[in-house]
């Protein structure tokens, strides 16, 4: 227990060395993988993302901490397949066509895998085909899409509109984000939810869910 | 024409120009173009831009090279044209000014983020100011806006980079900053205070604020700035935060609304006053009204 608690705590100042050293321990110790995962990984991300919310920290520290998490992550990851320990849902995650903006969702990625989602970070300037394509190739729970200028927002909308097409809207949620964003955009879109910011997009997903 | 550092030493308020890139949308800028494109593909209408912005009363017009930096044209694969496209930008508003105007420069972040928290060296952003900035001195650039600034380390090495291509050249440094429930700082966590004193120490001739606020919250952060620096204060504020009417983007603070704002800046003691997001020809008009008026009540007193 003590050494998850300092998973937690190292994993929140960022010492990427320290949380590899611990996460090798607890493993070795053969500690529950769910626990370290819950209790170790996700627990010290979800304060960060709180933190960070409450503006108490900064973007450094996040990016930090969540270097410190991946690295704790990738150690834990065979372990999760092959204890056939399953992710808690599954997101596909981009900045839409023609926006190069990458910040915002990706911190929204690292919140969401810190909250123990797996993400498929499409990075930024997303076709909306490529959106839908890998939410049905990777079978997908979740397709969130940022837009942090004005005149890309309309590009969230295709997005939508082609998986109505395509019949297959109902296959996912569909979240939303980004600056220019609001609630109102999202419902008028067809978007299952605006979220705005990484925590919020957390529990929204974890709604859509039922889990957490 | 004066040194414009002397002028507002010697008490003079100047009327810097509004927002760029929400005049470039107006004017036909689509969805995720790069807005540097535009110098090499209609200039004119850079200097249409310019010509509005002169008539209704800027002391100085920035040039639209906010994204010129080689590391930004990166992502557009324009690196290539980095010097055309800054000499292009430059040489459309002094058609227009002529020597009746400062034309000042503009310098975002370059889009990357340094080490230890991205994975960009200083070396590498210092030299990308540099390529960008040697071409704006050669266009004949009479300042340099480091502006929309959220990381103090990177400011200070675009301000560097100006200093190593010609230290005669004026530069004025504006920062972002968001209000928290322990006052104001940018997204990668500087205070005012701070950015206040790095900003001096590494040598900006004018600092401040510009972009994600509107006229109120930069009353705030001009006051503040004031407190901490003796250094000229310059602020562009956005017309407030962009709002959604019917689909459509606007930004809700008006001329009038944002001038009487203005008033409160010359108060303070702000010594360029501009605009930011959403700002307009019209949002200048109203600001360089209000810098009058107040000019000629010191001089009635």
């Amino acid at each position: 227990m003590e050494t998850l608690r300092l998973l937690n705590e190292h994993l929140q100042k960022g010492d990427v060395e320290e949380v590899r050293k611990l996460t090798e321990q607890v493993i070795a110790e053969k500690q529950d993988t769910k626990k370290i995962l819950d209790d170790g990984l996700i627990a010290g991300m979800t304060l960060i993302g709180q933190k960070f919310k409450a503006h108490e920290i900064f973007l450094p520290d996040v990016l930090l901490a969540a270097r410190a998490m991946y690295a704790g992550l990738d150690l834990l990851k065979p372990l999760l397949i092959s204890e056939g320990i399953p992710m808690i849902g599954k997101v596909v995650i981009g900045t839409v066509q023609g926006d190069l903006h990458d910040i915002g969702k990706s911190l929204v990625a690292i919140m969401l895998k810190g909250a123990g989602f797996e993400v498929i970070d499409l990075g930024r300037d997303v076709a909306p085909e490529k959106f839908l394509d890998t939410a049905k190739e990777t079978g997908a729970d979740v397709i969130g899409m940022s837009a942090l200028l004005t005149t890309t927002m309309p590009v969230m909308k295709k997005v939508i509109d082609m998986a109505k097409e395509q019949s297959v809207r109902n296959d996912f949620k569909i979240i939303v984000g980004g600056a220019p964003l609001s609630e109102e955009y999202a419902n008028e879109i067809g978007a299952d939810a605006y979220c705005f910011d990484g925590v919020n997009a957390v529990d929204c997903v974890k709604s859509f869910l039922g889990v957490g | 024409m004066r040194n414009l550092l002397d002028r507002i030493k010697g008490g003079e308020v100047l009327i810097c120009d509004g927002a760029m890139g929400t005049m470039l949308m107006t004017e036909g800028l689509k969805a995720g173009e790069c807005p540097e494109r535009i110098n090499i593909e209609n200039p004119k209408i850079l200097e249409s831009i310019a010509r509005r912005y002169f008539e209704a009363g800027a002391d100085i017009i920035e040039a639209n090279t906010f994204g010129g930096s080689p590391l930004k044209l990166a992502q557009y694969s324009l690196e290539d044209d980095t010097e055309k496209i800054n000499k292009i930008a430059v040489e459309a508003v002094r058609r227009i000014v002529g020597s009746k105007a400062y034309v000042a420069a503009s310098c975002g972040p370059c889009g990357r983020i340094l080490k230890p928290y991205g994975d960009t060296d200083p070396e590498e952003i210092f030299l990308g100011f540099k390529r960008q900035i040697q071409a704006l001195i050669d266009a004949g650039i009479d300042m340099i806006c480091v502006e929309t600034m959220t990381d103090l380390a990177e400011a200070t090495l675009a301000i560097k980079a100006v200093k190593s291509v010609s230290p005669s050249t004026p530069v004025a440094v504006t920062m972002t900053f968001d209000l928290t429930p322990n006052g104001f700082f940018t997204i990668m966590g500087n205070s005012i205070k701070e950015a206040a004193a790095g900003l001096d120490d590494a040598g900006a001739d004018i600092i401040g604020s510009n972009c994600g606020n509107g006229i109120e919250n930069m009353i705030r952060i001009a006051e503040e700035f004031k407190k901490y620096t003796s250094l000229p204060v310059l602020i562009q504020s956005n017309a407030g935060l962009p709002e959604l009417e019917d689909g459509q983007i606007v930004y809700p603070e008006t001329p009038e609304f944002m001038a009487e704002g203005c008033k409160k800046l010359l108060e303070i003691g702000v010594g360029i006053i501009g605009g930011c997001c959403g700002t307009t020809p019209e949002h200048i008009t109203a600001f360089a009204t209000a810098v009058n008026d107040f000019s000629n009540s010191q001089i009635d007193s």
